[in-house]
């Protein structure tokens, strides 16, 4: 199995699924063209989150990934929870396959677009739920492994290439994540990508 | 809990009877065939047996028959090796859209020194129109690769309407048909089919993993992609892979026999599939043409999850299947066969195949009736897209 028994568990068994009516803050990131999707729900009382719920379209790793991470916050401070990282997510659920780190693991983005949309609420500058793009995940930083072959990757970002499958790698302007050169569309996000 | 494999084009077990075939040369009928002692005489006349089942099973000539170690190699080896033998008289290739990769890379790296190529639409179905091929042709177009049948959605293409468009328009072009995952399922005859060359592999109809063929047209000229010694003809240097071959052999002449049988069974459980999925579970589109389908083939769009969440439900349940999902591929990339038939992406990221094999039962479409409205509901429960979508339909 390409997962580890914990990242099974969570995907069978995810906890603190659902939606909140009432929720406090609202996010969400990624898009059905990506292949993940995820939302977040939190309730916050006295600057602890009382409730997170979370809803995802998307693989195996996706599913798990939004399940820890509810679990990871619930019962957190908001600034505790604020410091939960994608990084800490996947050491969390014992691994994850080096391809899916970049693409299925948001949940901690989606968790804090949540928070955010909770502060912006508070503070009166949003009253609704808010959309937090994904490139703040991987903004400015070149791949650590090709997203075709998993193999190492050389140069600077948007120079990179791949030296096991001699791929250039483009950095998608919408979405941040690297796609094959020769592509028009980005691979992750359906982007233009634009040279 | 007993296994339900629906996974055929992944990989197939063995027919009863082929290993039994093989055994002997894993055992003490080790020689070379290239061996001119007793030994390797045995095993060259078991690589003969092999190349006249092979050739039979789809009408060609024990000649034209040369063995290869995969599908993919002997792909390769055709779009290469003819295109290469050809330059001198153009150098444009027609290949379609829903082409496996082992076609659609080795024509990108033919475009890398010099060759031209051009990508033939296909429609809804997955059909690919003979009258758009032969509209794509030119004056310098030197071969056409068309697959017999698509893995991925089940559309057997018409082959022999299209090699009939093409050597009427352009009679010096070479056409060859990737018949990976229709050989040995559907009946072939590349006499019928008016092909110059063929790919098939073993392991599609029950024969053993590593075997597989690529019938050539006598006297069609082929610049060798593994150059070595004198096997195969020259055309393919390494020693024979005995055991494969024999196996292959037995799995073609079984699979000649038993066709009618299986495709008569299949159809009817594979029609139980496309029928009754999408009316137990609102939103699951069947997916390839129903008209023109293999027989083993069940596949389908999912609409509202991804379809490696769906595998790995099905799995807990017990059943194996697959999906070329963009989660599902290592690339990560949406299915270029669903999106060339005009699937949007977020649908395409529902992709499920249910691929019968030869010893699949009315139980085990039962267990998949059981298992996947379930599997489906729970996923949905937790796809934000399905929410949405009811909050969009109570309104």
């Amino acid at each position: 199995m390409i997962y580890s028994d914990k990242v099974m568990d969570h995907f069978q068994n995810p906890r603190n699924v659902g939606t909140l009516p009432d929720a406090d803050g609202v996010g969400q990131v990624g898009n059905p063209v990506c292949g993940d999707m995820m939302t977040f729900y939190v309730k916050v009382k006295d600057n602890r989150l009382t409730d997170v719920k979370f809803q995802t379209f998307g693989c195996g790793a996706a599913i798990a990934v939004s399940s820890m991470v509810s679990e990871m916050a619930l019962g957190k401070t908001v600034q505790e929870a604020m410091d939960i990282t994608n990084e800490k997510v996947a050491e969390e659920l014992g691994g994850l396959p080096k391809n899916k780190m970049h693409c299925s693991n948001l949940g901690a983005d989606a968790l804090h677009a949540a928070l955010e949309n909770y502060q912006a609420r508070k503070a009166g500058t949003a009253s609704g739920p808010a959309a937090a793009g994904r490139e703040r995940a991987a903004e400015g930083a070149a791949p650590d492994h090709c997203p075709y072959c998993d193999g190492p990757v050389q140069g600077p970002p948007n120079m990179c290439s791949c030296k096991t499958c001699d791929l250039d790698l483009v950095e998608c302007g919408h979405c941040h994540l690297y796609t094959n050169g020769a592509e028009t569309r980005c691979t992750h996000c359906g982007a233009q990508l634009e040279r | 809990m007993k296994r339900v494999y629906l996974d055929h084009i992944a990989a197939a077990p063995l027919a009863p009877g082929v290993f039994e075939k093989m055994r002997p040369f894993l055992e003490a009928g080790f020689g070379n065939p290239q061996s001119l002692h007793s030994d390797g005489q045995a095993a060259a006349e078991a690589v003969e047996e092999g190349r006249e089942r092979v050739a039979a099973l789809i009408g060609a000539a024990p000649e034209e028959i040369l063995f290869t170690a995969s599908g993919t190699e002997a792909n390769n080896l055709a779009v290469k090796g003819l295109a290469q033998g050809r330059r001198a008289k153009g150098n444009h290739l027609v290949v379609s859209a829903i082409e496996h990769a082992s076609i659609l890379n080795p024509v990108k790296t033919l475009e890398k020194s010099g060759f031209q190529a051009t990508i033939v639409p296909v429609d809804r179905q997955g059909r690919i129109d003979p009258a758009a091929v032969a509209g794509a042709l030119r004056k310098d177009t030197i071969l056409v690769s068309v697959m017999t049948a698509n893995s991925e959605v089940g559309t057997i293409e018409p082959i022999a309407e299209i090699v009939r468009a093409v050597k009427a328009e352009a009679p010096g072009a070479l056409v060859h048909t990737d018949a990976v995952a229709a050989a040995g399922n559907i009946p072939l005859d590349v006499e019928a089919l008016g092909v110059d060359a063929l790919s098939l592999s073993g392991n599609a109809f029950y024969g053993p993993r590593g075997s597989a063929a690529l019938f050539l047209r006598k006297g069609t000229k082929l610049v060798p992609q593994t150059e070595g010694g004198v096997q195969e003809g020259g055309r393919r240097g390494g020693s024979e892979d005995v055991p494969a071959i024999a196996g292959m052999g037995e799995a073609a002449l079984l699979a000649a026999a038993a066709m009618p049988e299986r495709t008569a069974r299949m159809t009817v459980l594979r029609d139980r599939l496309l029928d009754g999925l999408p009316r137990r579970v609102e939103r699951v589109y069947p997916t390839g043409s129903r008209e023109h389908r293999l027989p083993y083939h069940a596949s389908f769009c999912v609409e509202f999850v991804e379809g490696e969440s769906l595998l790995l439900g099905l799995d807990f349940k017990g059943i194996a299947a697959s999906s070329f999902s963009a989660c599902t591929s290592k690339s990560l990339k949406a299915s270029h066969v669903l999106l060339a038939m005009g699937w949007d992406h977020a649908l395409a990221q529902g992709s499920l195949i249910f691929s019968l094999i030869e010893t699949t039962a009315e139980a085990d479409i039962d267990a998949v009736m059981d298992a996947f409205p379930p599997v489906v509901q729970r996923l949905r429960e937790m796809s934000p897209l399905y929410t949405e979508f009811l909050k969009e339909t109570r309104r």
